[in-house]
């Protein structure tokens, strides 16, 4: 079961991890106090796998790495969201935690629903009430980037050849 | 086939490519300055590989030099060491980084240039991509030559007619910023063109793709034409040919026309870039800060129309009057042409060359309860220094009179 945890529109960086705990970037660490302020049973009863909705424009705010960090820490699978603040989307990607962007399923699903992702094809399946979205799937080479925990990790196991091959999907 | 960005990305790609598409593409100049090359460093060193290519490195001190603090020596002292260590070539230390990559000719039509600062977007003026990244990703670039990009939509600000005299690209952009807000560009590719855009010299394009940062823009670019290639000629060491191009039946999200000629001179007010106001609205304000610099309005051009109004007068006794040409280039040229000469005659404070008093960290900053008039891009609280400062934005026209007065005022009383 993955759980659904929703979140508002406009979500910025410091209701996801407010700024005086950006002292470490542990990730472990920092999901102790994820949405801390906006959501504070979230970081206690999370599951690993459990996937957040997020309204419009995720993740605005500061350029801080922190902030995709601290949601990939507490083992969140992925982000749904009709839109990501522009250096949200990037930091997210290249940290190694999925993002989705799918209105549909954004308006849809409610916290508490269960669902399932297919990250590689952007299939979403709501299990609570039966109803199915599609994301834009995420190209391979973001996939290889969320698998090895992010770019930095990445480059360290594999060659600059094979991330200019996956780079084709 | 696009607009101006999905044409840059399909010649870098070799292949058509649209908004939304992710791609993986070669980077030509990876920019990196004394705040962010450190913390690329490390990231470097964590990656554990060699550069890529050194040639496609470009290291800048410009943001605390010469070091007003320890920190800043600190910082400085390792990316010198670094730069020593790698061997690399193309390590300045003489002005904005944003214009010496423009002056040194790095930046050329069609180009993708990436850089760990956020008006990493000024590059757009010259037909190139130019985005701000964070620094892990500089490190990357280092080592792969290349970065992934997604392919924004585009907003067209197609501008007509003719700039009243007395105002400037300055005037209009921040005319602009009122207009499409602080977050009306976001993730956005904004294209600046029309017949306003067509018949305006390089360093006054400039001053759009640089504040395209302001309205959340991913990117701002202008078409490379003729105004492009003959300052790429004659102006900077880069070696041709260069091709003129800009969009191919493009499709845009959006396009917002502005009539220039309509637009009298504009200041954007504390604290918001887009808390904007015709000058007429806040003329007689008292200042205590002229700050005349940085990456927007430093170029010769700008000493240039302040010189001219400065010329045998005197500036303000209570007004402390800073100017902080953009480049060596810049400041030699204004030193040789004798503006340097007018400017301290006239009671300015004439400093070394780089960002200067732009982020507070030194070079002319704000005391709490004070106001600045400045020629920067943005007045975020706390930029000069106290955040219980205000900072408004003008042009360097209306910089100069309001020197003259200690109060702000409107240029064309003494143009
Ligand atoms: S002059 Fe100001 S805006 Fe320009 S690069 Fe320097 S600090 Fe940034």
């Amino acid at each position: 079961m993955s759980k659904a945890w929703t979140f508002g529109e406009n979500l910025n960086t410091d209701e996801i991890i407010p700024g005086r705990f950006n002292i470490t970037i542990d990730p472990l660490e920092l999901a102790k106090n994820v949405f801390c302020e906006i959501k504070p049973e979230y970081a206690k009863n999370v599951q690993p796998g459990d996937i957040i909705i997020g309204g419009q424009n995720f993740g605005c705010g500061s350029s801080r790495e922190h902030a995709p960090i601290a949601i990939k820490g507490s083992k969140a699978k992925c982000v749904i969201a009709p839109s990501f603040a522009r250096i949200f989307f990037r930091n997210a990607i290249n940290i190694g935690l999925p993002i989705l962007e799918c209105p549909e399923a954004a308006a849809d699903i409610t916290e508490g629903d269960d669902v399932d992702v297919n990250l590689s094809t952007g299939e979403i399946f709501n299990r609570t009430n039966g109803h199915q979205y599609q994301a834009r799937p995420l190209p391979d080479f973001v996939l290889k980037i969320a698998e090895a925990g992010g770019i930095v990790n990445f480059l360290k196991e594999h060659d600059i050849e094979e991330l200019m091959m996956n780079a084709e999907g | 086939m696009g607009t101006l960005v999905e044409e840059i990305f399909s010649r870098k790609a070799g292949r058509p490519v649209q908004a939304g598409e992710i791609l993986l593409l070669d980077v030509d100049y990876i920019m990196s300055h004394d705040n962010t090359t450190p913390l690329a460093i490390k990231a470097f060193r964590e990656i554990g590989k060699p550069i890529h290519d050194k040639n496609r490195i470009v290291l800048h001190l410009d943001h605390a030099y010469p070091a007003p603090n320890v920190l800043a020596a600190e910082n400085h002292k390792k990316i010198i060491e670094f730069v020593g260590e790698q061997g690399l070539p193309h390590f300045f230390r003489q002005g904005v980084c944003h214009q010496v990559m423009i002056e040194e000719g790095f930046i050329t039509p069609g180009a993708v240039v990436i850089g760990a600062d956020s008006h990493s977007n000024t590059y757009g003026a010259m037909g190139a991509f130019g985005a701000g990244l964070g620094s892990t990703e500089i490190a990357v670039a280092w080592v792969t030559g290349k970065c992934w990009f997604k392919v924004p939509e585009t907003i067209r600000v197609e501008l007509t007619g003719e700039a009243q005299h007395g105002v400037y690209a300055k005037d209009v952009m921040i005319y602009i910023a009122g207009k499409l807000g602080m977050d009306g560009g976001t993730y956005r590719s904004v294209e600046f063109g029309g017949e306003y855009i067509r018949n305006l010299p390089m360093n006054e394009r400039i001053v759009f793709p640089n504040m395209s940062t302001e309205i959340g823009a991913k990117c701002g670019l202008i078409e490379a034409d003729e105004v492009t290639i003959q300052y790429l000629e004659t102006q900077t060491p880069a070696q041709g040919p260069f091709e003129a191009f800009g969009p191919v039946n493009p499709r845009y999200e959006r396009v917002v026309e502005i009539d220039v000629s309509q637009i009298a001179p504009q200041v954007a007010c504390h604290p918001d870039v887009d808390n904007v106001k015709p000058l007429e609205e806040v003329k007689g304000l008292e200042v205590n800060e002229v700050y005349i610099g940085t990456c927007t309005n430093a170029r010769y051009e700008d000493l240039e129309i302040v010189a001219n109004m400065l010329k045998g007068k005197q500036v303000n006794p209570l007004t402390r009057v800073i100017v902080t040409p953009a480049s060596q280039r810049i400041y030699k040229k204004a030193m040789q042409n004798g503006l340097i000469d007018i400017l301290l005659d006239a009671g300015c404070t004439v400093t070394g060359t780089g960002c200067g008093a732009c982020i507070g960290r030194h070079g002319g900053i704000l005391a709490a309860g004070e106001r600045a008039l400045t020629t920067m891009n943005r007045n975020f609280i706390g930029r000069m220094g106290s955040p219980l400062a205000e900072i408004y934005l003008a042009s360097p026209a209306t910089a100069a009179a309001t020197a003259l007065t200690g109060r702000i005022t409107d240029p064309r009383e003494y143009l």
